[in-house]
């Protein structure tokens, strides 16, 4: 004998419950999602379309394909053991001419100077003489001026005829192609990319380092005193953090400047010779002690967090199992806060990673960052492909820094307040 | 080196024939708000008082000065590409504009019949200065970059008067403020050097002379203090943090004259050049008849009153007059006046077009080394 079929369960309506349960869910869903959809849109428009199209501008190289499209067709199969034939030098002249009247050579001739300096005023006198050039071109173009007759020219032509490139990735870390197509690199006198980088990571380690340092302490304390004093010190800490960062930056000029204030109580106590004041700013101690200071909070409050669910009676318990003050310390209470020191370290060293304004006020010339170089390329230089890749080098240093991050501690553990 | 400054006689009778055509052709005009970069400070001080002032009282436009020029290329680009020119005029250096036209950010001027003519009837083409106009650009002042001292840091009897001084660390002590760009350092260092001021460029275009430049700025380069922005250096000297800076020319005058610092100028090997408006693509209609007005002339020869930059155009020099405030006369201060332009060295455009980008480079790490 089976037993009966149980009936489905269904609401007052007769839906089943299943269903009207799924309906539900589904309607909730999409309420969070129109809740979330500003903020996604946002998100995707603010952040992940204009990082997209920093790794785009990193690699595109689209100047010489659309501009000297004649050239590079002739240019195919082009040995490069020596200058190509009459009809190349012709598409050439023929692509100059179009690029003069529709005035659009420029981005032409400053892509080819990145390579090689002298190009933009090649192309530019070249085209402003082009229309009234005869054939034979290879003898005309060459007269007008002998650039064109370099093999290394049309080497590099072609070259940079594909529509992608690797170029600004070398430069931004002081390598080049030689004309023949090998990755050497630049001379001793050009380098400076690669000892940035350098100076930035570990400046950035420095300055991890002695935020830790300075507010290890700090934290505990906030941790373990009674309420009344902890906020008060709470409120010391956050003041500084609410200031606005061009002030709190200035503010050190004015204090470690030679003619500063530090250096000024100093000689009039008599520590130092008026004549022998200390160099403190505008070098790398002033990016350090600047970035310190303005680092700290985001040091002090993930420890802060994760000390706080510390219980006292851990410490206590230790101390009645008989040890030592900095026994227990190491053993009990600092393994407790790694998580906290794990979140404040990759929260500083990633944010001093990035530090642009900062370094360009008070670090002179040896403090700077790799970070006033892409600013540079942006705004003086112009050359974006280059700043480009310099920015998406320091995008994978960060993305490391986080993988490692998270298979040592587990991203899961940090606790930001 | 060319004489680039001729001297030309005014016929002043028909300046005012010049005027009333002018005064016509700008009644036609609706009223409208010119949004106009320029490079601040007192350089935008005496644009706004020279062509602004007079403009808006004759059209009852309004004229909103952006000081965005210091990077001008980079945001004419921007709004170019972003399809959103705002921008209705722009004051930029002719190497900017040679870049900007390449890549047709910017119009290509007639300037014949574009600009006003002389006041004597010469054409525009034949009054400005060799260089003032670029196919799309249009100069208004000529202005210099030279090296200023602070006179009470030397002897009365002993002060430094050449480029080589400058150089010389033993005879006259002190910190130099140069600027932090490899532009006019690399000429005054091969200049100090002894090379010729017309075989300076070509000198620099090979190894061994962008070598030299360095070895010769490497004998001060411990002594010297790098400066970005123009009010920089006359604050240094005001300080005497440094004995010597190197400038541009009108900010040292009016540290000079309105502020009575004890600074000199040394002409010696000035390094001078143009700066001049040009048009962003599609807003030539909007801003021909301002740029008419505001490179006319008179406007030239009245913006020399507030800053010792010398006008573009040959008819205006005759009409430099004395400065607004203090009355002093104006031409002995002018880089284009005869003594100081003795050894003047003309910046090559086209030089530095190519060779910045390596150049800086090199220099850059040059400093960090």
């Amino acid at each position: 004998m089976s037993e009966p079929p149980a009936a489905p369960l269904t609401t007052a309506d007769g839906v089943p419950l299943k269903v009207s349960l799924r309906r539900t869910v589904r309607r909730s869903k999409i309420k969070a999602l129109l809740l979330v959809a500003p903020l996604l849109a946002f998100l995707f428009i603010a952040f992940l379309m204009p990082l997209f199209e920093m790794l785009w501008r990193s690699v595109d190289n689209p100047e010489v394909s659309t501009h000297l499209s004649r050239t590079v067709s002739a240019l195919e199969g082009w040995n490069g053991e020596s200058l190509p034939d009459e009809a190349t030098f012709a598409a050439l002249a023929e692509d100059l001419r179009e690029g003069q009247q529709e005035r659009n050579l420029g981005l032409l001739s400053s892509r080819l100077n990145y390579e090689k300096s002298g190009m933009r005023s090649t192309i530019s006198r070249t085209a402003r003489r082009v229309g009234t050039l005869e054939p034979p071109y290879r003898e005309s173009l060459i007269e007008v001026n002998n650039t064109w007759g370099e093999l290394d020219t049309w080497k590099l032509i072609q070259r940079e005829a594909s529509p992608y490139t690797i170029s600004y990735y070398l430069a931004a870390v002081d390598l080049q192609l030689s004309p023949d197509g090998e990755i050497v690199q630049v001379p001793e006198h050009m380098q400076i990319h690669a000892t940035l980088f350098w100076r930035t990571l570990w400046m950035s380690a420095v300055i991890t380092g002695l935020t830790l340092l300075l507010g290890f302490p700090v934290a505990f304390l906030l941790a373990s005193l009674p309420a009344r004093h902890s906020n008060l010190l709470m409120i010391l800490v956050l003041l500084p953090f609410w200031t606005s960062l061009l002030v709190r930056t200035t503010t050190w000029i004015a204090i470690l400047q030679s003619q500063g204030v530090l250096n000024d109580v100093m000689v009039a106590l008599g520590v130092i010779a008026d004549e022998a004041r200390w160099q403190m700013i505008h070098n790398k101690m002033g990016t350090i002690i600047a970035m310190t200071h303005i680092l700290l909070p985001f040091m002090i409050l993930p420890l802060y967090s994760v000390m706080k669910t510390i219980p006292p009676s851990y410490m206590r318990a230790a101390r009645s199992l008989g040890g030592k003050p900095f026994l227990s310390f190491r053993r009990v209470y600092f393994p407790l806060t790694i998580p906290g020191i794990a979140a404040g370290g990759i929260l500083v060293f990633i944010l001093s990673i990035g530090y642009y304004i900062t370094p360009a006020l008070v670090g002179g010339q040896s403090g700077r960052f790799i970070t006033n170089y892409i600013a540079y390329h942006m705004q003086t230089s112009l050359n974006w492909g280059l700043a480009a890749a310099i920015a998406s080098i320091l995008l994978f240093v960060v993305i490391i820094c986080y993988l490692v991050f998270n298979r040592l501690i587990g991203v899961d553990k940090v606790k930001l307040g | 080196m060319k004489a680039i400054i001729r001297k030309r006689v005014l016929k002043t009778g028909i300046a005012v024939v010049g005027l009333s055509t002018l005064a016509v052709a700008v009644s036609a005009h609706a009223q409208q708000t010119l949004n106009i970069v320029s490079w601040g400070g007192a350089y935008s001080m005496s644009q706004h008082e020279a062509y602004d002032k007079p403009w808006m009282e004759k059209t009852g436009d309004e004229i909103v000065n952006i000081d965005r020029s210091g990077n001008a290329l980079a945001g004419l680009r921007a709004q170019s590409q972003a399809g959103n020119v705002t921008w209705d005029l722009v004051d930029m250096l002719p190497a900017d504009a040679m870049i900007a036209c390449a890549e047709g950010l910017i119009e290509p001027l007639d300037h014949d019949e574009l600009l006003a003519d002389a006041p004597d009837g010469t054409p525009p083409s034949e009054d400005f200065v060799d260089g003032a106009l670029g196919d799309c650009f249009v100069a208004s002042i000529v202005y210099s970059n030279i090296v200023a001292f602070n006179s009470e840091m030397f002897p009365e009897d002993d002060q430094p008067s050449t480029i080589e001084d400058v150089f010389d660390l033993e005879n006259y002590p002190g910190k130099r403020a140069l600027l932090r760009k490899p532009i006019n350092n690399m000429e005054w260092a091969l200049i100090a050097d002894g090379v010729e001021r017309d075989e300076v460029y070509a000198m620099l275009e090979t190894e061994e002379g962008v070598q030299r430049a360095f070895d010769k700025l490497d004998t001060i380069k411990d002594e010297v203090i790098w400066w970005e922005e123009g009010a920089q250096p006359p604050q240094l000297l005001a300080d005497q943090e440094v004995a010597f800076a190197s400038a541009y020319n009108g900010r040292i005058f009016n540290a000079m004259v309105t502020e009575d610092q004890p600074f000199e100028i040394i002409w010696d090997a000035q390094v001078f050049e143009l700066d001049g408006w040009v048009v962003p693509t599609g807003k030539l209609d909007k801003v021909k008849d301002y740029l008419h007005f505001a490179t006319d002339t008179q406007r030239l020869a009245d913006q020399a009153q507030y800053i010792s930059y010398g006008p573009a155009r040959l008819s205006s020099s005759e009409l430099v007059s004395t400065h607004a405030e203090t009355g002093i006369e104006m031409t002995p201060h002018m880089p284009t006046y005869e003594p100081n332009f003795e050894t003047a060295l003309q910046k090559d455009d086209l030089f530095w077009a190519d060779y910045n980008d390596e150049l800086t480079q090199r220099f850059n790490a040059w400093l960090s080394q």
